[in-house]
């Protein structure tokens, strides 16, 4: 019996590539604006992901030593800066709506009538 | 082999979860598949030996990123909360891209040898000890600015929201 069942890089690059896929559509396709944001945070998680499991793999094998988590601290990096987006995002959000009485991106067209 | 059905387990949570994310046309329950994604994804991290990391993601994404964008929904919705977050009339050419994405990635990725690599045995720690080791010997710059990014990101979202007062 030679099945090797174990989850090798591959299958979490995948996972990572469908939550990206999906975010993607979710950034092109949705109407109100949360959402996209939204969309956008799956997107940066897909990204933490590969970064995770590039480290857990590849890099394992490569050196072992002091630097051995940097990937980690990347998708660290990645967490800070996407914590800061959707609170400046949601912040903005708020913004637009004070004025337009709307979240739907169809209608944030103040450059055009 | 208990992982490899773990992983099977939440890696169909976490993408399921995200297709609920974009397909649900009530934006309240986007906002819930998106924290049961991020959770299914805070077990994958588990799985790679990230435990700090998963943590951080259950702390910030499940618990502070959701609840701030249920808020955000609280402070805007107008209307039927049903029909809250539907799709742009252009949401075909946004599904063909995304999926060309895919394809051409999953490719990449299926077809590329070097990245066919199994577990091996995992040297490198991955608790809170380790990664703050690195953070505050080798990549302490970066660390100092990301500091200075969340205050500037916490002082320019009160003062987005709050609106400013117009002088004379």
């Amino acid at each position: 019996m030679n099945l090797n069942l174990s989850v090798g890089l591959t299958s979490y690059l995948l996972v990572g590539a469908m939550l990206f896929s999906l975010g993607l559509f979710g950034v092109f396709a949705k109407k109100n604006i949360i959402a996209v944001l939204m969309s956008l945070e799956l997107m940066l998680n897909a990204v933490n992901i590969n970064f995770v499991a590039f480290n857990r793999f590849v890099w394992n094998q490569q050196l072992n030593g002091s630097a051995l988590l940097t990937g980690q601290v990347a998708a660290l990096f990645v967490i800070v800066l996407a914590a800061a987006e959707v609170a400046v995002g949601l912040a903005l959000v708020i913004t637009i709506y004070r004025t337009r009485k709307s979240t739907s991106v169809d209608e944030f067209n103040w450059l055009k009538w | 082999m208990a992982g490899t059905v773990v992983f099977f387990i939440f890696a169909i949570v976490a993408v399921s979860a995200a297709w609920g994310v974009v397909t649900s046309r009530n934006i309240v329950h986007s906002a819930l598949f998106l924290a049961l994604s991020f959770a299914g994804v805070a077990v994958l991290y588990i799985l790679m030996n990230a435990e700090f990391l998963a943590a951080v993601q259950l702390l910030i994404y499940c618990g502070a990123v959701a609840i701030m964008v249920v808020f955000a929904v609280m402070l805007t919705l107008r209307g039927d909360v049903e029909e809250s977050s539907g799709e742009t009339k252009k949401w075909l050419p946004g599904a063909i891209s995304a999926v060309l994405v895919f394809v051409i990635v999953a490719l990449v990725i299926l077809t590329n040898q070097e990245w066919r690599i199994l577990p091996s045995a995992w040297l490198g720690g991955g608790g809170a000890t380790d990664i703050s080791f690195l953070m505050f010997s080798r990549y302490m710059i970066p660390f100092e600015a990301a500091a200075i990014l969340l205050t500037i990101a916490l002082v320019g979202a009160v003062i987005l929201a709050k609106g400013v007062k117009e002088s004379k």
